[in-house]
């Protein structure tokens, strides 16, 4: 469970899974968006040269302080072993990974020691290492390979991003990669504890971001290692979330009134809102909310609607007839457009653009690349009534005056 | 510029110093008392009986027994290991200035550190004189009709103005209604703590491209539900809002109360004036702008000053003067009553008080311009290293005390971060930098502010040792990251502390955490 303190199990020694992804962060310097699919080869062309693995070597140089206190478990060459080596580790084991071409593959030769690696290598090894009971499992690489990642250990298992990518949009990375290694260090000491929080598998169009449209989704989310709350600093953007996630959320829960149909967005924060009812809501979907309990979960842009006409007939109430719960998607902070395209045009004005609740931490908000707010909803004159300023709920009596851009 | 200076090879004492409860000798005494004579003894009786049965132990306390040369040795030894080192302060948002050795007698000698608010006032003449012009000097830097000095430090007084606030919005039967405090994010982050703490609901603004919210965000923020707006200015990062008079009657408008934060004051002190710029009440750190000292969580005094209308809330008692006599008026109706015990930290008070008699008003116009001209120059230096940045660099006004800078380019290029670089500072007779108030905006960042006192020397100094930590950063990165090497202890283990099963406040629960069944 998300925030929940994973409690070390008695008299073992921790076992530690790292997965680097070779190729990815090679796009980055040579001014590519990403290495997803084809554009491996231009990024090779142009001169990049790989980052991942020197990135989890950093992580591995914090861990390799306390080798005496856990077990590592990495895959061949560049996925994994190298970076341990060159962190001066020794005696870890190594899982079999890659076998003849796999999915995904960018250049087709699925040779995972000496050449390209792809999608299918990572989630083999993930599969592998679930398999041989990691107690957390630390990947080098970018959105697209904790998407890899999330896939198979969803929020079974904590983990925690090495930095290496070139898109870092999901909340699942450490701030740099030594504090990766000093997250993981805390994890593995003896007789000491650590924070779990569940954070969001964002990725981003590569295609569509190279042609300078901006298109994220929400893909997952993992439990990933937080920084104990005691040394909140600079270094830890991200100690106390899991508190200001449940403080944002409680504040919008207890302001829902009755009669009214609440239509809660997706994203962990929107979803803390419906927990906190003690609804269990979709991470991805959109649910609906009426005095306290689900009206419709998943819904379509259609199921909305008809939502709203049933809300319309039921008469007057005393505020407003329905309000939209919406998070802030990723590091672009989309509110509308990405990822909640069912909550449409048509259903945003029916609701009116006063009548939307932005709930986020104040974290989440910080941590926008351009520092607004943004819409898309397929309709510009709607967009430009969403513009100015909005409040954002980021906890209890605490609101956060954000510029909405579209 | 920095070249030309030599650093200097600190190196603290090291003495492995056990506790005092492992140390010791059974039998052993500091102070050999001798047997009382009979004379004595038979006047007083049976000594034991004195004290109540209740309070009698029942077996003397488990103490390391030691003598006096041992006792002072352990000590003196402590006392290097973490106090040796007097360095060059320049630690940001503080306002460290030195405490002139004047004031500190002054607050020791007997007339005044043998006084006890208890005493009848016309027995208290001297220090509530001392309170009464040293309230008219504060009106006189800010434009306010009456200031208190009963909080304790500058978030107390703070929090005195939120409880003045709901007093004032209380007695106009709009309390329930004006819920709403306005701040923005780079203020500091008490003042939306004393609004929440007050029960107000917080409304945080977000800074924009120059490092301060823009007039159409507050406009946007306030309404009938506005209480009213507690900032500072300059804020956090040094940067003064240039629009604040603005501000001040977008929310007066609103129908708001404007509190000015004068956690950094020194930027403007002497120059521009709470009140003029339209502000309803203030708050002055005795302990940091003042020249009293700051630290340690020892004695601090906040300064709250507020307009006529705002007075009647004032915490009591208020010092008043009927032209031959001081008084404690306690009678004061719409008080919102006691921030604290007696009327503050008298002491801190009479520091505060000889420091203005001391500087004067040129003194502290001059104290101004050297804090704003130092930081300048300071910055200047360290933009000169490799892998500092400043923060809103859009931002091209100068900053006024102090500016925030970030390592990030440093940290990209060498995996060195600003938490190493901390620790690597003392290893050259540096105290530690300040980093920054929560959140973390700026990446990796530091914030030094040079402040009235130390020579140019000492700022070169400062920015000499960066510079050469910035270049072991690029040549040998380890050597900062494993800092600091020349320090008593070298690295705390953090993970102990965060155990509960192995962290301990008292020497009998360290025992009996180390041995649990005996």
């Amino acid at each position: 469970m998300a925030g929940s303190p994973e409690e070390k199990k008695p008299g073992g020694v921790r076992k530690v899974g790292l997965i680097v992804n070779p190729i990815a962060g090679m796009g980055g310097r040579v001014g590519l968006k990403g290495t997803d699919g084809a554009i491996l080869s231009t990024a090779r062309a142009l001169g990049a040269v790989p980052q991942a693995g020197v990135k989890a070597a950093r992580a591995l140089r914090r861990l390799a302080l306390s080798a005496d206190e856990f077990e590592l478990l990495t895959c061949p060459g560049e996925m994994g072993a190298v970076a341990a080596q060159s962190a001066g580790l020794s005696g870890f084991d190594v899982v079999e990974v890659g076998d003849g071409p796999l999915e995904g593959d960018p250049l087709g030769d699925g040779a995972p020691e000496d050449g390209p690696t792809g999608p299918g290598h990572t989630k083999e090894a993930a599969c592998e290492m679930m398999r041989r009971g990691v107690d957390l499992l630390l990947f080098a690489g970018g959105d697209g390979t904790a998407r890899d990642i999330a896939d198979v250990v969803g929020v079974e298992v904590p983990t925690l991003g090495i930095p290496a990518g070139v898109k870092i949009y999901s909340g699942v990375f450490a701030t740099t990669p030594e504090n990766a290694g000093n997250l993981a260090v805390l994890f593995v000491a003896a007789g000491t504890s650590t924070t779990l929080r569940e954070a969001e598998v964002v990725d981003v169009d590569e295609e569509a971001m190279r042609q300078g449209r901006l298109s994220a989704s929400l893909y997952g989310s993992m439990n990933v290692l937080v920084a104990p709350q005691m040394v909140a600093g600079p270094k830890s953007g991200g100690a106390g979330d899991v508190d200001a996630v449940a403080s944002a959320a409680r504040d919008v829960a207890r302001a829902m009134e009755p009669g009214c149909l609440y239509i809660v967005g997706p994203g962990t924060t929107t979803r803390a809102v419906t927990r906190h009812l003690n609804l269990d809501g979709t991470l991805l979907g959109v649910d609906a909310i009426l005095d306290g309990q689900f009206v419709g979960t998943d819904l379509s842009e259609q199921q909305i609607l008809e939502l709203l006409d049933e809300a319309d007939s039921r008469g007057s109430v005393e505020f407003a007839r329905a309000r939209i719960v919406v998070g802030v998607i990723g590091g672009q902070g989309y509110i509308f457009g990405r990822g909640n395209q069912q909550i449409g045009p048509e259903v945003i004005r029916r609701v009116g653009t006063d009548h939307i609740a932005v709930v986020a931490t104040a974290a989440k908000l910080l941590s926008l690349t351009r520092g607004v707010l943004l819409v898309d909803t397929g309709d510009p004159e709607l967009d430009r009534d969403l513009e100015g300023f909005r409040r954002v709920v980021v906890g209890v009596d605490q609101e956060t005056l954000f510029r909405v851009e579209s | 510029m920095t070249e030309r200076v030599k650093l200097r090879d600190y190196h603290a004492a090291v003495w492995s110093e056990p506790v005092v409860m492992e140390m010791g000798y059974p039998g052993r005494r500091g102070l050999a008392i001798p047997e009382a004579e009979d004379g004595v003894r038979q006047a007083v009786g049976d000594a034991e009986q004195l004290v109540p049965a209740s309070m009698r132990r029942k077996a003397p306390p488990r103490l390391p027994e030691l003598s006096q040369p041992e006792v002072l040795r352990h000590y003196l030894h402590l006392s290097q290991q973490t106090l040796s080192m007097m360095g060059i302060n320049l630690f940001g948002t503080c306002t460290m200035k030195y405490n002139p050795r004047v004031a500190e007698q002054a607050s020791m000698v007997p007339k005044m550190a043998e006084l006890h608010p208890y005493q009848d006032e016309e027995t208290l003449q001297g220090i509530l004189e001392v309170i009464y012009r040293f309230d008219e000097m504060c009106r006189a830097v800010s434009g306010m009709d009456q200031f208190v000095f009963q909080p304790g430090g500058g978030s107390h007084a703070a929090f005195t103005h939120a409880c003045v606030m709901r007093g004032y919005h209380g007695a106009r039967g709009e309390l329930e209604q004006r819920n709403e405090v306005i701040t923005t994010l780079f203020s500091h982050c008490c003042n939306p703590a004393v609004a929440a703490t007050a029960g107000f609901k917080v409304i945080n603004l977000m800074p924009e491209e120059n490092g301060y919210p823009s007039v159409d965000a507050l406009k946007a923020a306030v309404s009938e539900r506005t209480a009213g707006l507690m900032t500072v200015c300059p804020n956090d990062l040094g940067i003064y809002n240039p629009h604040i008079d603005e501000w001040v009657k977008i929310v007066h408008d609103a129908g708001g109360l404007c509190f000015y934060d004068h956690a950094n004051f020194n930027g403007v002190m002497g120059l521009t004036r709470a009140r003029d710029i339209g502000f309803d009440a203030c708050m002055y750190m005795l302990h940091k702008t003042f020249g009293a000292s700051k630290g340690g969580m020892g004695p601090a005094g906040g300064a709250y000053g507020c307009t006529e209308e705002l007075a009647e809330y004032l915490p009591v008692p208020i010092v008043t003067y009927d032209g031959s006599t001081y008084h404690l008026d306690y009678d004061r109706p719409d008080s919102i009553g006691k921030i604290r015990e007696f009327w503050g930290n008298a002491q801190v008070v009479l520091k505060a008080y000889a420091w203005v008699l001391a500087m004067g008003a040129d003194g502290i116009h001059e104290a101004r311009e050297l804090s704003v001209l130092g930081n300048n120059y300071l910055e200047k230096l360290l933009m000169d290293i490799k892998g500092v940045s400043k923060s809103f660099p859009n931002m091209t006004k100068r900053r006024l005390e102090m500016t925030r800078f970030g390592w990030d380019q440093l940290t990209q290029d060498t995996g060195v971060d600003t938490v190493d670089i901390q620790h690597r500072m003392t290893d050259w007779g540096l105290d530690a930098y300040w980093m920054a108030h929560p959140p973390p905006i700026v990446p990796e960042p530091f914030t030094p502010e040079a402040g009235e006192t130390p020579p140019v020397e000492d700022l070169e100094y400062w920015a000499a040792v960066l510079e050469h930590i910035a270049s072991e950063a690029y040549s040998n990165p380890e050597v900062v990251k494993t800092s600091p090497h020349r320090q008593a202890v070298h690295r705390v283990d953090f993970a102990a502390l965060q155990d509960p099963a192995r962290r301990a406040m008292t020497w009998r629960a360290h025992l009996k955490k180390r041995n649990p069944e005996g």
